[in-house]
């Protein structure tokens, strides 16, 4: 089964965890097969919120949720159930100075 | 019912016996709670129309079991033979259901521990893992639990359906921690246990049977736990309950009125479950790591074994209140050591503490600090800080014996101040 592992922080503690360790944490999971991809993502002032209301295209900025944490990186991972995936996620370097929202990846159905 | 038929009572006492461990290892063969409940509601159908005709088996359970299995297998084969897209998925699922390996006697065992794992998942909502404990591990009804919790029935029986539903679609497997992640996990198994039982001990009266019946079952859960894991904090758990639970006939005035556990009739207190609950806290003292619960029970003990209020052992019970605040840092636990210390060094010593954890802020809404605090004001004779402080736990008391606790006893200070000359 697919996990995405959504990474949470603070603003201010967006590089409170060194780039290197989150590299390393990386190498290591694709290394034994866990990580299906993965990326960091860059500060939420450069986000934009997509949502098609009425047939209609419409984009703002900023995150959805008004919240302090903000969406910092993603892992998706391959694991056998969700306690694998919990374990995996807890390794994640910035478990410990944010929140990493384990999510199921909802397989798209073609009919 | 027809209570006459022998065999008819034979398959009801098996059910209340049984069926727990049934479901427990039909969820493991069919890998769906729903299917296995279905697939054990079936098993129990055909014992009562077999087992008058055929007698009932050496291996009750064993036979459940297996009928269930081959129920479920019949559904799946007729489901199979009507799903034109022909799945294999469907093939693979009943080969894994037949492989045997399903009678051996330690893996049933462990079903239930698997059971009470996954029902006490935190990927779980709380009140989600509460339910559902109840509902699997324990067999009560959908409706019984809606009544002791005082919720809708439709919306218990949501919160379970989504609780399964979460179970099923984010993969939480079907199985006993691994020994890394026990602590982490047993934690929330205790705190699911101890939850049923503080709704059935600290609740109203009114309502009092069904509130009551959540204690013994949380007392239930708490020993089939012990029985299945004997972990130190599960044994100092079940102490605990069993210790709390002892004194429950003399918690309240025949017409319901709270009473302090320094004004109780010790006569009333349970000494069946005082003598279990101090054995099993001295079991869980030997252990080698002693956490919070043993260290509760073992506060518990000591006032289980003191004749009187006064007589009570308070060096030995600040003694353990240092050990919790150093396990298990709160202000809760804090405030109740400065009581601790009033009981042993007078109320000056206490109220100074317990001033000072409300000068941090930290209990500011918590009732029983002020009620505390007006408890050894009127002790030192500060009426008006008493009275201050009881009309402070007033505003915050919910529970109606307890307000009406706190208005007898600003009653009181009102009349000792008259009386005054």
């Amino acid at each position: 089964m697919k996990y995405a592992c959504l990474v949470y922080l603070e603003e201010e503690k967006l590089h409170a965890v060194p780039d290197r360790e989150c590299i390393a944490c990386g190498e290591g999971l694709r290394k034994s097969g866990l990580m299906v991809g993965g990326e960091a993502l860059q500060s939420v002032q450069h986000s934009a919120t997509v949502r098609i209301r009425n047939g209609k295209l419409s984009v703002i900025d900023g995150p959805f949720a008004e919240t302090k944490e903000q969406l910092a990186g993603f892992y998706l991972i391959e694991a056998r159930d969700l306690n694998e995936a919990i374990q995996i996620a807890a390794k994640i370097p910035p478990a410990r100075e944010g929140s990493i929202e384990v999510r199921p990846v909802r397989e798209l159905q073609a009919d | 019912m027809a209570v006459t038929d022998p065999v008819h009572e034979t398959v009801n006492a098996v059910y209340l016996a049984e069926s727990r461990r049934v479901l427990a290892t039909l969820i493991r063969l069919l890998g769906d709670f729903d299917r296995a409940e279905e697939a054990m509601h079936d098993a129990f159908r055909a014992a009562l129309e077999q087992w008058p005709r055929e007698g009932v088996p050496a291996n009750p359970r064993a036979w459940l079991v297996s009928a269930g299995r081959f129920k479920a297998i019949d559904a799946m084969r007729r489901l199979k033979r009507f799903d034109s897209l022909d799945e294999p998925g469907n093939e693979a699922d009943v080969a894994v259901i037949d492989n045997g390996a399903w009678a051996d006697p330690e893996s049933v065992e462990d079903d239930r521990l698997r059971l009470i794992f996954t029902c006490c998942h935190p990927a779980l909502a709380a009140d989600a893992q509460v339910a559902l404990t109840l509902r699997e591990v324990c067999g009560l009804t959908t409706e019984e639990i809606a009544r002791a919790f005082l919720t809708p029935a439709p919306t218990l029986a949501q919160r379970i359906v989504r609780a399964k539903a979460k179970i099923r679609d984010a993969s939480i497997p079907y199985q006993v921690p691994e020994p890394a992640e026990l602590p982490e996990r047993l934690d929330a198994v205790l705190r699911v246990i101890y939850l049923v039982f503080n709704e059935g001990y600290s609740a109203s009266s009114g309502a009092s049977l069904t509130r009551h019946e959540l204690s013994a079952e949380a007392i239930r859960l708490g020993r089939l736990l012990i029985e299945l894991l004997p972990e130190p904090e599960a044994v100092g758990l079940l102490a605990l309950m069993l210790l709390q639970e002892s004194r429950r006939a003399a918690r309240t005035s025949p017409s319901g009125e709270l009473i302090l556990l320094s004004d109780q009739d010790r006569g009333l207190w349970d000494r069946a479950q005082i003598a279990e609950g101090t054995q099993l806290v001295e079991r869980a003292l030997s252990l080698n790591l002693v956490g919070p619960y043993t260290i509760q029970a073992a506060i518990a003990a000591v006032h289980a074994g003191a004749p009187t209020a006064a007589a009570t052992d308070w060096g030995e019970i600040v003694g353990l209140y240092d050990i919790l605040a150093r396990a298990d840092a709160s202000p809760v636990i804090e405030l109740n050591r400065a009581v601790a210390i009033a009981m042993r060094d007078g109320p000056a010593a206490g109220l100074a503490i317990i001033d000072a954890i409300l000068a941090r802020g930290d209990l500011r809404d918590y009732r029983p600090a002020h009620a505390a605090r007006a408890e050894l004001s009127s002790r030192l004779g500060r009426t008006a800080d008493a009275r201050a402080s009881y009309q402070r736990a007033l505003a915050l008391a919910h529970q109606e014996p307890e307000r009406r606790y706190i208005e007898r006893r600003l009653a009181e200070l009102a009349e000792s101040k008259t009386g005054d000359p």
